[in-house]
């Protein structure tokens, strides 16, 4: 089943030098190869990351710090280099602006709470777009409903993309924090996050962004943004799920108080009064997740070994590819068309609802995913229920995207008659 | 593919393209109880008003607003169409059956009593599409709760 690696025309999408890393597609449903166009929701995983995972589990685990057996020191300097690939992968400048979490979710509710939080008064704002994941409008929701604040949307156009102008015009001498992704999840936009955090910067606004649709596609430099947080999630970058990690400046991680109680982030407890540990893990209370954030280690040296030259055309290539194949089927809308976008194909078919669509390729073994993709906003935005989203990553192929419009064609022809 | 083929085949052409008795039935004033619920699927976006009028027992009318897949829009058209006329307690039942057809780990193959409806025991294997099958059906629960002059249900139900 496996794709021979020698054969493989490296930028051309036409095949993936790399699909053979991952096991999944050696594994077949009634004789269907699988089509897997789910990336935007997870990823899967390469044996990079599952043997580096197993290894670590099998013969190098015991809890972390602390420990002064041998075990419990290599495990320790793994966890640790975790969170030092982390750094690196993010162009962070100090291994201390990085916490493990459970993923992007736990980390917006951490800023959420821990940094916004006891900043805000009522009458105070709090800026979002109209594009975020539900993980990034509840946490704020939540936070509102607390304090008596108030949450700003910044309006998105037809395309899909962010009006700056509204944007800069929502930022004033109430708004208290600013949050927006990098890539909707939803519609594939990429949003100028670098010219966003500027202008939040501007009215002294500081800024967190959501990356977990980002990581996967494109190098992130939070130096280079200027953003104060940037969180993302692991399984959306062939790592495992569980894991993600939360950058935030250290200046920041310093001033703020934990996010939750427990062993592992103090320096000293009595009943009396507690001390806390310096940051990261102040922020990181019980056990975490260790096999995970090596795991994410794993993907990410996976991901750098590559290259995002060669990712990044490939993925261009597979882009243009889907938009090609999706226009010539009659009917077929789709739903984001931003000019900045990432390979991921948000779209509806006339006369056929989302979820027919969805079980129809999945009786072909294509995996797409249908449904409001937890933006709800943005389906009621463009006035449709649910949208059947195509998302792409490395092990993707022109071939893919073929199998799905075949499928599409069927789907519509099936209903149409 | 092909028993999904079949499945829709026996849902979608009829029923799914020309849904049966959409319309609104507004406040009547004839001495009848009439009901509404609101349903929603928020996984794949159905949703549904579904109206009742009763009398004596007997639920006289039956109809829908709403949009969703093929399998929501058939299986609520259908049980406009089938259960319209019948006594509240034989809705009852049906309803009882139906549910359990959809939602119990035995493979009921060929239910007494649904008649046409057992076409939906096939959703069952899409495991994913239940939800869209039963929904109308969780709001006639709340409707039938209703009736008997207990007043206008206030709660939305949804299925996750």
């Amino acid at each position: 089943m496996k794709e021979s690696l020698e054969t493989a025309a490296p930028v051309s999408g036409t095949t993936s030098p790399w699909r053979g890393d991952f096991p999944v597609f050696a594994v077949t449903e009634n004789g269907k190869p699988l089509v897997y166009l789910d990336s935007a929701a997870s990823a899967q995983k390469p044996h990079q990351v599952l043997d580096a995972v197993r290894h670590f589990e099998a013969f190098e685990y015991a809890n972390i710090h602390r420990g002064v057996y041998k075990l419990s020191e290599t495990a320790t300097a793994r966890y640790g280099g975790a969170r030092a690939a982390v750094r690196r992968f993010l162009n962070a400048s100090d291994d201390r602006e990085i916490v493990f979490v459970r993923g992007t979710t736990e980390a917006v509710n951490l800023v959420a709470r821990s940094f916004a939080r006891p900043r805000l008064a009522p009458g105070d704002e709090i800026l979002i777009t109209h594009l975020e994941h539900h993980s990034n409008i509840v946490p704020w929701q939540l936070l509102c409903a607390e304090t008596g604040a108030e949450l700003k949307v910044a309006p998105i156009d037809d395309r899909g993309v962010v009006d700056l102008e509204a944007f800069a015009g929502l930022l004033g001498p109430r708004t208290k924090f600013a949050a927006f992704a990098h890539v909707s999840n939803a519609l594939g936009t990429v949003n100028p996050v670098r010219e966003m955090t500027r202008l939040a910067h501007a009215q002294g606004v500081p800024v967190l962004v959501d990356g977990a649709q980002a990581v996967a596609h494109m190098p992130v430099d939070v130096q280079e943004i200027g953003c104060d947080f940037y969180a993302f999630s692991g399984h959306k970058l062939y790592g495992p799920s569980g894991i993600g990690a939360l950058y935030g400046k250290l200046e920041h991680f310093e001033a703020m108080p934990p996010y939750q109680g427990g062993g592992d982030m103090i320096r000293s407890v009595s009943f009396s009064g507690t001390t806390f540990a310096p940051a990261p893990q102040k922020f990181e209370a019980g056990t975490p997740n260790i096999g995970g954030a090596v795991g994410l280690g794993a993907a990410i040296e996976y991901v750098e070994a590559i290259g995002w030259e060669a990712i990044e055309s490939h993925q261009r290539a597979l882009q243009e590819h889907g938009e090609q194949v999706l226009a010539s089927i009659t009917g077929l809308r789709l739903i984001g068309t931003a000019p900045e976008r990432v390979s991921l194909f948000s779209y509806v078919l006339e006369g056929v609802h989302p979820h027919d669509i969805g079980t129809f390729l999945a009786a072909d073994n294509i995996a797409v995913r249908s449904g409001h993709h937890c933006a709800q906003p943005v389906m009621e935005r463009f006035g449709v229920p649910a949208t059947t989203r195509a998302s792409l990553g490395i092990y993707n192929t022109r071939g893919d995207l073929d199998a799905l419009a075949a499928g599409l064609q069927r789907v519509k022809e099936f209903f149409a008659a | 593919m092909s028993d999904l083929r079949d499945l829709y085949q026996q849902l979608v052409l009829d029923h799914g393209r020309h849904p049966r008795n959409k319309r609104v039935i507004h406040e009547c004033n004839d001495g009848a109880e009439c009901r509404h619920t609101e349903g929603y699927n928020p996984l794949c976006g159905d949703k549904l008003t579904l109206y009742a009028k009763a009398r004596d027992g007997v639920i006289e009318d039956l109809s829908f607003e709403g949009e969703g897949c093929a399998i929501f829009t058939a299986s609520t058209s259908m049980l406009t169409e089938v259960l319209k006329g019948r006594k509240v307690e034989e809705i009852r039942g049906i309803l009882d059956e139906f549910i359990e057809m959809l939602t119990s780990g035995e493979k009921t193959p060929d239910p007494e009593g649904l008649g046409k409806l057992a076409v939906f025991g096939g959703v069952k294997d899409f495991p994913t599409r239940v939800k869209c099958a039963t929904l109308p059906w969780r709001a006639l629960e709340v409707i039938l709760e209703s009736v008997d002059g207990k007043g206008q249900p206030d709660q939305p139900i949804r299925t996750e």
